[in-house]
């Protein structure tokens, strides 16, 4: 007889994880759950506001415990407040202070999920790590090569924020909402009367309260955040900016006073602690140059090869060429320029379908000079 | 599966006989204990009659205990109470770092409140020196407060000796004894302590009662306000159920715990003789010969308790790393902490707590299964690898 397989699923109380745990329960796995949960204790950074409704706060916690609880199965609450803040929360600050925005969630899934937590299934003897993305890992018939894919759900799929880790894990992920349409998951958390199917998804930032993360910033920088000069591309100073991390790129910006085309944050220069806007053409890049790059389905680049480039969750991704150019850099050279890219945020790197990899955008290759 | 109950500390299953002796207490005498009529005089006479048996096992005298909604409140009650009776005479209170939430949070609140609290360090077997008491008391000093044993490391401190130097300088004694009642003599003037704290839950009993003792003439502020059950000090319907479950489970632990104690030394002796033996690197937190006897608490280098506690829980054993209501947090246990263990191996440890009824064969699994458990977790260890 064939062993059960043991399978340990990241349970956010949310929907989707739910019916992933109710899909391969069914299926017939041995199924555990498991809650991150990210209460720092007394005197830390802003987790206690109980009034930000994200995954991880207590009524997270709840919601879990009562899935697993319908579905029979084990459930443990795991605390990563440490390595939240250590891997993603002290990063997340240390971007905005130097004038890039960060995308927390792909540093979350890199260090936490497929870290920490896959280490945590690994020491439960499971087979399998299941999350609630929609994403497909596939094996190819001949090679035997495992390969992250966009979800079946166009505009649901979350491929984009999986590109960062390890390619040596694929064979042990399981993502069973892969294959199927949010609309399809809300039906399917009904048929098997999970109590949530009615529940609006996650958006903001877990660890920060109310979605306003400048006000988060403030009272967790550890640093005085300086005020610092305004200018226009064309070098004429236009005002004073409250401080770098409270802009981002492609930001309309409203000046007192203002006549004319409207304006745009089109770069943030750190060492100048200066804003420097544009109209609107200026937004636009040629391409990027990106870093901290992870490759998962090409073990690395050594020629120009033709891809689609995202360079943001929500964008649709765009026909470019991508370079190799040092050693852990490359250069992304779009077919035609694309507006807003933005330095913090990743780019991955598509084939159709398949996620070959992705990195950090470091810089934008302006599509107009001056 | 097999399921084997190795966390008697975090609570006990209430004796079937504590069971039956609470159930007419539900429906056919269900008085309120403070009613003049026949209904409620019954319930009365069971209360007391409760009352009466805790007494005796803490040789106290029955007007000295108030019943209560458990160790947390009585640990609340005793501070608060000194905390707001004595405050003209002085905002100073000393206890220990090693103390139960309970008393610890209680006393962090009256810090915001303009009280000084003195925290003793302990040895690293986890004992509080006498001498350091003594040296902490000053003219502001209004309560000592030290707990009977620990609840994570089991250490037994040295009660009868503070309470000594409490009484000399005229300061009020209290006695977290949660984790002693009803396992090894607790006898109130033995001890010397003005007011002492206990749990039934802990001591097969049910969940949700408990009592304070307050040695007569000791002058404390009542809890909750509201009514005057409890002589007026603490207000609240009485809890009759709960408090004939604690009475008949405090009569059955007098009659049966120098037997019980005598075997659980011998499992306890049995643990800390052989997981050195099997587990390299495995270290005992806590005191050797001065230690409840049914509490074995160890630290394995290199890897998480956390990580134990589950793989333990997969195969149907159920043990604990600290104490349970911190078991969700990443922070190390401040007791750990407290005996000098660095972080990385306060973070490793594993806390096993057996009761009435621990047989030598779970024993057995367990010392089959734990050390599978550790040479699986270490092998994965990155903190295993250079050895």
């Amino acid at each position: 007889m064939k062993k059960t397989k043991r399978v340990m699923i990241a349970m956010s109380g949310g929907v989707d994880s739910a019916v992933t745990a109710a899909l391969l329960k069914k299926k017939g796995y041995e199924v555990i759950g498991a809650t991150m949960c990210f209460n720092l204790g007394e005197g830390d950074v802003g987790l206690k506001s109980r009034k930000s409704p994200s995954c991880c706060d207590l009524s997270g916690i709840e919601d879990a415990r009562k899935i697993a609880n319908i579905l029979g199965i084990k459930h443990y609450v795991l605390n990563f407040g440490k390595i939240l803040k250590e891997r993603v929360i002290n990063n997340f600050i240390a971007e905005y202070l130097s004038g890039r925005t960060p995308n927390p969630c792909i540093r979350c899934n890199q260090f936490l999920k497929f870290e920490s937590l896959f280490k945590k299934a690994k020491e439960l003897s499971c087979d399998y790590l299941a999350t609630g993305h929609y994403a497909k890992v596939t094996k190819s018939r001949i090679r035997k090569k495992y390969f992250l894919k966009k979800g079946k759900d166009n505009n649901k799929d979350q491929s984009y924020f999986l590109y960062s880790i390890r390619k040596e894990i694929l064979p042990f992920l399981l993502f069973p909402l892969g294959n199927y349409t949010k609309s399809e998951v809300r039906l399917m958390a009904r048929n098997f009367k999970l109590p949530v199917s009615d529940k609006p998804g996650s958006q903001d930032i877990c660890f920060v309260p109310d979605g306003d993360y400048r006000e988060y910033l403030l009272r967790n920088a550890g640093v005085k955040i300086l005020p610092g000069p305004i200018v226009h591309i064309d070098g004429r100073k236009l005002g004073e900016h409250k401080g770098i991390p409270f802009y981002t790129i492609g930001q309309r910006k409203a000046l007192v006073g203002g006549k004319g085309e409207p304006l745009y944050v089109v770069k943030i220069d750190n060492s100048k602690n200066t804003i420097v806007l544009g109209e609107r053409k200026h937004t636009y890049s040629q391409g990027l140059i990106a870093e901290s790059l992870n490759f998962l389905s090409i073990p690395f680049l050594k020629k120009t090869i033709a891809i689609k480039a995202k360079i943001r969750y929500n964008h649709r991704a765009i026909k470019s060429r991508l370079i190799p150019i040092k050693k852990g850099s490359v250069r992304v050279e779009f077919n035609k320029p694309a507006k807003a890219v933005t330095p913090g945020q990743s780019v991955v790197f598509y084939s159709k379908d398949v996620v070959l990899g992705g990195g950090i955008i470091v810089e934008s290759l302006s599509a107009i000079k001056g | 599966m097999k399921r084997i109950y190795l966390d008697y500390a975090a609570t006990t299953p209430t004796d079937s006989e504590v069971v039956e002796a609470m159930k007419p207490f539900f429906t056919d005498i269900f008085g309120n204990p403070s009613s003049i009529h026949g209904f409620g005089q019954e319930a009365r006479r069971a209360m007391e009659d409760a009352r009466e048996k805790l007494a005796l096992f803490l040789g106290a005298k029955t007007d000295e205990i108030v019943f209560t909604s458990g160790g947390t409140e009585a640990d609340n009650a005793a501070i608060f109470g000194v905390a707001d009776k004595l405050s003209h005479k002085g905002k100073h209170i000393i206890t220990s770092s090693i103390e139960h939430h309970a008393v610890l949070e209680a006393c962090k609140f009256l810090e915001k409140h303009g009280y000084k609290i003195t925290y003793l360090p302990v040895d690293k077997t986890g004992l509080v020196d006498p001498v350091d008491v003594k040296k902490a008391i000053s003219k502001d000093t209004i309560l000592i407060t030290v707990m009977h044993a620990n609840n994570e490391i089991g250490t037994i401190e040295p009660i009868e000796e503070i309470s000594k130097i409490a009484c000399e300088c005229g300061v009020y004694m209290h006695s977290d004894a949660v984790q002693t009642v009803g396992h090894i003599p607790v006898k109130v003037n033995e001890l010397g302590v003005n007011l002492l704290s206990l749990s039934a839950h802990k001591f097969y009993g049910p969940k949700g009662v408990g009592a304070i003792y307050i040695r007569k003439g000791t002058k404390v502020s009542p809890y909750l306000y509201g009514g005057d059950q409890e002589r007026g000090r603490r207000a609240s319907t009485s809890n009759v159920s709960g408090i004939v479950g604690l009475g008949k489970a405090i009569e059955l632990a007098g009659n049966r715990m120098d037997k019980e104690a005598k075997f659980q030394s011998s499992l306890r002796d049995r643990l800390i003789k052989e997981i050195p033996e099997i587990i390299d690197d495995s270290y005992l937190n806590g005191h050797s010969a001065s230690r409840l006897p049914n509490n074995v608490n160890f630290t394995f280098a290199f890897i998480e308790g956390e990580s134990i506690l589950l793989n333990l829980d997969m195969m149907g054993i159920a043990a604990s790393t600290g104490s349970a209501c911190t078991s969700s947090l990443l922070e190390p246990s401040h007791v750990l902490l407290a005996i000098g263990l660095p972080h990385e191996l306060a973070h490793g440890s594993l806390r096993v707590t057996f009761g009435r009824w621990t047989k030598e064969k779970h024993i057995d699994y367990l010392i089959e299964h734990l050390p599978k458990i550790v040479d699986k977790l270490r092998r994965m260890s990155p903190l295993y690898e250079g050895k």
